[in-house]
C-alpha cells in the first residue's frame, strides 16, 4: 500500500479586462476562442480537444510538451449563468497518472470599463507529482512561472 | 439580469470506526450498503438511492419533508482507490434550483484494527444559498448513521 | 515584516512579490552567483541587497553559503514538496492564461480598427 496523501488548497485571482461581460464570457464558451488563450502552455501542441459546453457537458484535451509528459485535461462543466457564472470541475493526468481533481468557479462582474473576473479554485493534490519523470525540470520551471507569474500579473 | 454571487467554504470531519478500512469502504461501494446511512431524515419522502461506483460513475438520491422542497442529490465519481479514498463531485438543487457544487474527499487510514476516517469537503455555495454551517452539520449526521450501520452488521 | 509561521508557500509567494527580489530569482535560476554578481544590475546599495537576499533565504527560495569572503547564493529546488510545487504552479498556470485572455481580448476588441499593414 503507497503512502497516499491528499492535500487541500483554495485560491481566488481577480482580474479586470476593458471587455463587456459577453465578451469575456464568449472566450471560456466558445472552442474556437478559447483555444487561443486556454492551455497551458502557448508553444505545447494540444490534440484529442473535445469541448462541449453546456450544463453537464465535457471537456478533454491531452498537451504537454513534444516528446514530454502527456498532461490530460477532463471537465465536466457543472453550472453555467450566460455571462456571469461558470462552475466546472476537473481532474488532471500526468500520462496515466491522475494527480488532482478541482473545482473551478469563474465569476464575471460588470465594472466601470469592463469586467472584473474572479476565478476560484478548490482542489485536492493526490500522490504521484514526484514520480513523474522531469520533476527536476519541472521544478524550475515552476520556479520560473512564479517569478514570471508575478512580474507579468496585470494589477487587478 | 439576476445578481449572482457564491460562497467558497471548506470543512473537514474526522471519525473513527471500530471496523477496518476495508469494511467502512464497502458501506460505500454498492447502492444497497450506502442506501442504508445515507439520506434525508427518517420523516423525508425518499425515492431510491443509485449508484454506479466507478470512476465516471454517476450517483442520485432525493428526498424532501412532506409538502416541502426536494433536495436532488447527483454526484460524479472523480476517483476511487480500494479502501482508500473516494473522490467525488456533486450538485444540489432546492426543487429546481442548484443551490450548491462541491467536492468531497473521503480518505480511509488503518487505525489499529480499525478506521480513521477523514471527509474534506470543499464547497462553492451558489446565489445567496445562507448555509451556516448546516452542510457539516448534516454531514456528521451522515457518518453517526454510518455508524450505526457498520455496528449492525 | 514576514511571519515566519506562515505556511512555505506563502513565504514563496511573499518573497516574490518583490520585483527586485524576482530579479534577483531569475538570475539565480540560471546559476550560482556571488552576492556582489546579483546586487551589480540593481540599482541600490549593497545592504539593500542583502536585505532582499535574506527575505529570499527566509521563504527557502534560494539558500547562501560563504565561503572566505564570497558569499555564494543558489536556487534550493528541493524547498517546495510536491503538494506545494502543484498549488504553485496551478496558480502560476492560471496567471499566465489569465494574461492570455488580457491579450486575446485587446486582439479581438471590435472597437479598436486594424493598424492598415505597411
Amino acid at each position: 500500500m503507497t503512502d497516499r496523501n491528499a492535500k487541500h488548497a483554495t485560491f481566488t485571482i481577480e482580474r479586470v479586462y476593458p471587455a463587456t461581460p459577453a465578451r469575456v464570457f464568449k472566450a471560456w464558451a466558445d472552442k474556437e476562442a478559447k483555444t487561443a488563450w486556454a492551455y497551458c502552455h502557448a508553444e505545447w501542441p494540444v490534440s484529442d480537444h473535445v469541448f462541449d459546453f453546456r450544463e453537464g457537458g465535457r471537456e478533454h484535451l491531452v498537451t504537454g510538451p513534444r516528446g514530454g509528459t502527456r498532461h490530460v485535461f477532463d471537465a465536466v462543466f457543472l453550472d453555467i449563468v450566460p455571462d456571469q457564472r461558470i462552475v466546472y470541475a476537473y481532474d488532471m493526468h500526468l500520462d496515466r497518472r491522475r494527480i488532482s481533481v478541482s473545482l473551478a468557479t469563474i465569476e464575471l462582474f460588470a465594472v466601470a470599463g469592463g469586467t472584473r473576473l474572479v476565478l476560484t479554485e478548490q482542489g485536492v493534490f493526490l500522490d504521484g507529482y514526484d514520480d513523474i519523470e522531469g520533476r527536476e525540470e519541472g521544478t524550475k520551471i515552476g520556479l520560473d512561472n512564479l517569478g514570471r507569474a508575478f512580474a507579468d500579473q496585470r494589477a487587478a | 439580469m439576476t445578481e449572482r454571487s457564491t460562497k467558497h467554504a471548506t470543512f473537514t470531519i474526522e471519525r473513527t470506526f471500530s471496523a477496518p478500512p476495508s469494511r467502512v469502504f464497502a458501506a460505500y461501494a454498492d447502492a444497497k450498503s450506502k442506501a442504508r446511512w445515507f439520506g434525508g431524515p427518517e420523516d423525508w419522502e425518499k425515492s431510491n438511492l443509485k449508484l454506479d461506483f466507478k470512476v465516471g460513475g454517476r450517483e442520485s438520491v432525493s428526498g424532501g419533508p412532506p409538502e416541502g422542497p426536494i433536495h436532488y442529490y447527483n454526484a460524479i465519481y472523480q476517483d476511487i482507490v480500494p479502501d482508500e479514498r473516494i473522490v467525488l463531485t456533486y450538485e444540489l438543487h432546492l426543487d429546481k434550483t442548484r443551490i450548491s457544487v462541491s467536492l468531497g474527499t473521503t480518505e480511509f487510514k488503518p487505525l489499529g484494527s480499525g478506521t480513521r476516517l477523514l471527509y474534506t469537503e470543499q464547497a462553492v455555495f451558489l446565489d445567496g444559498y445562507d448555509d451556516a454551517g448546516l452542510r457539516e452539520q448534516g454531514t456528521r449526521g451522515l457518518f453517526d448513521n454510518l455508524a450505526r450501520s457498520l455496528e449492525m452488521q | 515584516m514576514l511571519n515566519y509561521q506562515s505556511a512555505p508557500l506563502d513565504l514563496a509567494f511573499q518573497a516574490l512579490a518583490d520585483p527586485t527580489r524576482r530579479l534577483m530569482v531569475e538570475r539565480l535560476s540560471q546559476g550560482p552567483a556571488s552576492v556582489s554578481e546579483l546586487a551589480q544590475p540593481l540599482d541600490m546599495t549593497l545592504s539593500a541587497v542583502v536585505q532582499h537576499l535574506a527575505v529570499l533565504e527566509a521563504s527557502g527560495l534560494v539558500r547562501s553559503q560563504k565561503v572566505g569572503r564570497v558569499r555564494t547564493c543558489r536556487i534550493e529546488p528541493q524547498v517546495l514538496h510536491s503538494a506545494e510545487r502543484w498549488i504553485s504552479e496551478r496558480r502560476a498556470s492560471w496567471e499566465r492564461r489569465l494574461d492570455r485572455l488580457g491579450a486575446f481580448l485587446v486582439e479581438t476588441d471590435p472597437a479598436i480598427k486594424p493598424r492598415s499593414k505597411k
